[in-house]
């Protein structure tokens, strides 16, 4: 688990946010992540992320739903145990619609929430880090991970020019941890920090 | 327009959250993010208040009446209740519609309303899903206890069984039911709980106490509010919204399919799946109001659940309450076009005929669902406050009442004349399995109230340059320039 370095710049207004990112991408920095408050549209699409495919997963569940219980009440209706209601035909399907239709729901929706559980590691019990924690209350976090060929002088300056508040260099550590919430929050890497 | 669209864009990033002066401020007062949050937070920080002691003390007293109703069932069988020859469910599959019928608004307005892209949503969503899923779970107690051997309810699942190869009916309404309200319970509870794990996140992040930083640590998941997560967060929340808004559709539509695949006179009609869906959509509302302008009032939040959005659910309770009129007119209509003389037995004497043993429950159905809401096409009525909770209260009445006509007066009259005598009257046991799961409700809405923030914060946020009263003001300047002006202004600025 290596320990990186970043600057870390807060913003206080998205509309200041924007033109920073483009900003600090088109200089060559390395946007490690933003951190915001709530979803800010076109800003995946300014960092450069790329779309997600969480929607063709949930079409894949989905149909899976609809396969496994059309599937499985004509498997018991024809052939495991055909009750005989009334004289109507064992296969009917209009009458398997609603169980269908419920179970393609059921398991898109379960199926596409684990999947955002498990592409964005999220779980109970699991901590991580997003370097301010007012991140999560008004203000807009840029973490700008920082090399060998960076400047770290020059990447804060910059960040200042563009608007950042609270500019400073961070270390952390880069692989997701599990930890607990109550006990004392302490950036990884402190002792490390004080003796330089 | 479009050219000017793209001048706006390239001139001011707030301009492209511009929203017109037409529409009111959804978000009153001075507010910027930081107070967003700490407004909508207090109340859950704060400790509990005296009035919070007293409605959850209520709540959990009506829930152990519950508790001792349903205890006597079940020792004693579905005999405790009242039911009788011809009325085989009677209060209880009323409680049962009526609670799933109230459990439609809030995924109508997490879903359809965040399809359709109305901002105002945003202040209600949270605490009407909130209030779906208690509903649901109140609701599915009726059919789970009314089974009277409780502990066999499993037999109701499809799984490879001992008891020979024996599976349940694929092609019975009931069985629709029980796939339909447990897929509905799963998917609203997905949609309401991934909605809050960015605000479980905000109260983490806050959290000064020990025991705090662990509750919602643990309930936040690890959310860090990374542009991926949002990016996938609004991927799921968009696809949810897609995926419930049939789904909302559908679970009312089969729990009308109870009624209307029978061959019973007064069940047995094609109108009953629209019906139903605007009825339950009508109640759903009617409880978002009772609730919500309580919680404003006590949780102080005036300022995020305004008049405008009591007025605007005012307006959906009279569109769904006149649809629902038109659904009781359309009936009675076609009882007489049929000619059908069961069909109209069932409608003109033991419905509309006032002098029939239920006779009065049809016309306080009507007076309630029909004509009481068209005070709400008075503007003034709409925004006031005490008469919205009124009407909110008269409506659930008449919305329960709606179910009980449906459900008792069809069947309390059947083919063999000399049953008719039976009156059916329920027992103290029913009413207090009724009472108890209001007590279950208002618990678990309590809780909610107390333990997670009742307005989604992240999306009011979202919402606040658009929708503030003070973003709004500054925007008020750029509205009244004419077109000529703003032209002018940015005819030579080449969008720089």
């Amino acid at each position: 688990m290596a320990i990186k370095k970043f600057v870390v710049g807060c913003f206080d207004d998205e509309a200041v946010l924007f033109p920073a990112v483009k900003k600090v991408r088109r200089a060559g920095y390395k946007i490690h992540e933003v951190y915001t408050p709530f979803p800010i549209h076109g800003l995946d699409k300014a960092m450069g992320l790329k779309d997600t495919d969480l929607d063709t997963a949930g079409f894949i569940y989905g149909i899976t739903g609809t396969a496994t219980a059309l599937g499985f009440i004509s498997w018991i209706f024809t052939s495991d145990w055909p009750l005989n209601i009334g004289g109507k035909p064992h296969f009917s399907l209009p009458a398997w619609i609603p169980i269908t239709f419920e179970l393609t729901v059921l398991f898109s929706a379960v199926g596409m929430t684990l999947t955002f559980c498990y592409l964005c590691q999220m779980a109970p019990f699991v901590k991580k880090d997003h370097f301010n924690l007012r991140s999560t209350d008004d203000l807009f976090v840029m973490a700008i991970e920082i090399t060998e060929k960076t400047n770290e002088a020059e990447a804060v300056a910059f960040l200042q020019s563009l608007g950042a508040m609270d500019v400073k260099v961070d270390r952390k550590e880069t692989k997701w941890w599990l930890g607990r919430y109550d006990k004392e929050t302490k950036i990884f890497g402190m002792k490390e920090r004080e003796a330089v | 327009m479009r050219l000017i669209a793209r001048r706006l864009k390239l001139e001011n990033m707030a301009l492209l959250r511009y929203e017109s002066q037409v529409r009111a401020p959804l978000i009153e007062d001075n507010k910027d993010y930081h107070q967003v949050t700490v407004d909508i937070c207090r109340p859950v920080e704060a400790r509990p208040t005296r009035l919070w002691w007293i409605g959850f003390s209520i709540s959990v007293l009506l829930l152990c009446f519950g508790i001792v109703s349903v205890t006597m069932e079940v020792i004693y069988g579905v005999g405790q209740w009242n039911l009788n020859k011809t009325v085989g469910w009677g209060w209880d599959i009323t409680n049962f519609v009526w609670w799933i019928g109230i459990g439609h608004a809030g995924t109508l307005i997490s879903a359809i309303l965040l399809l359709f892209r109305q901002g105002w949503r945003t202040g209600v969503n949270r605490a009407a899903e909130a209030m779906t899923i208690f509903a649901v779970i109140c609701a599915g107690q009726f059919p789970i206890w009314h089974m009277g051997r409780v502990w066999l309810a499993f037999f109701v699942l499809p799984y490879p069984n001992t008891r020979g190869v024996l599976w349940p009916n694929f092609n019975s309404a009931l069985l629709w039911d029980v796939f339909a309200i447990s897929t509905y319970f799963t998917v609203s509870l997905l949609f309401w709980y991934s909605g809050l794990l960015p605000d479980l996140a905000t109260l983490r992040d806050r959290a000064r106490l020990k025991w705090r930083k662990f509750f919602y640590g643990v309930a936040a998941f690890g959310w860090t509010g990374s542009t991926k997560t949002w990016q996938r967060f609004e991927t799921l929340a968009l696809v949810l919204a897609g995926l419930s808004t049939p789904l909302v559709l559908s679970v009312h539509t089969i729990v009308s399919f109870d009624f209307a695949t029978s061959v019973v006179p007064g069940w047995h009609t094609t109108i009953f799946p629209p019906y139903f869906v605007a009825g339950a959509i009508f109640s759903g509302f009617a409880m978002v109001q009772t609730l919500l302008v309580v919680t404003r009032k006590v949780l102080g939040l005036e300022q995020y659940i305004t008049i405008e959005h009591v007025d605007v659910m005012n307006k959906v309770i009279v569109l769904t309450g006149s649809i629902v009129g038109i659904a009781y007119l359309t009936e009675l209509f076609v009882s007489w076009y049929s000619a059908n003389p069961y069909e109209s037995f069932a409608f003109a004497q033991n419905r509309v005929n006032l002098s029939s043993p239920y006779g009065w429950s049809y016309y306080i159905m009507m007076g309630c669902n029909v004509l009481s809401p068209q005070i709400f096409w008075i503007r003034k009525m709409r925004r006031n406050l005490l008469v919205t909770f009124f009407m909110s209260i008269l409506v659930n009445i008449g919305m329960w009442f709606e179910r009980f006509v449906i459900i008792v007066t069809s069947v309390y009259r059947d083919y063999l004349p000399s049953a008719w005598s039976t009156y059916y009257r329920p027992s103290i046991w029913e009413v207090g399995f009724y009472m108890g799961t209001f007590g279950l409700f208002f618990t678990c809405y309590f809780l909610f109230a107390k333990f997670f923030p009742v307005i989604a914060v992240a999306e009011i946020k979202h919402i606040l340059k658009r929708s503030g009263e003070n973003y709004k003001a500054k925007m008020d300047v750029v509205e009244h320039e004419s077109i000529e002006q703003f032209t002018e202004k940015h005819a030579h600025d080449h969008g720089a």
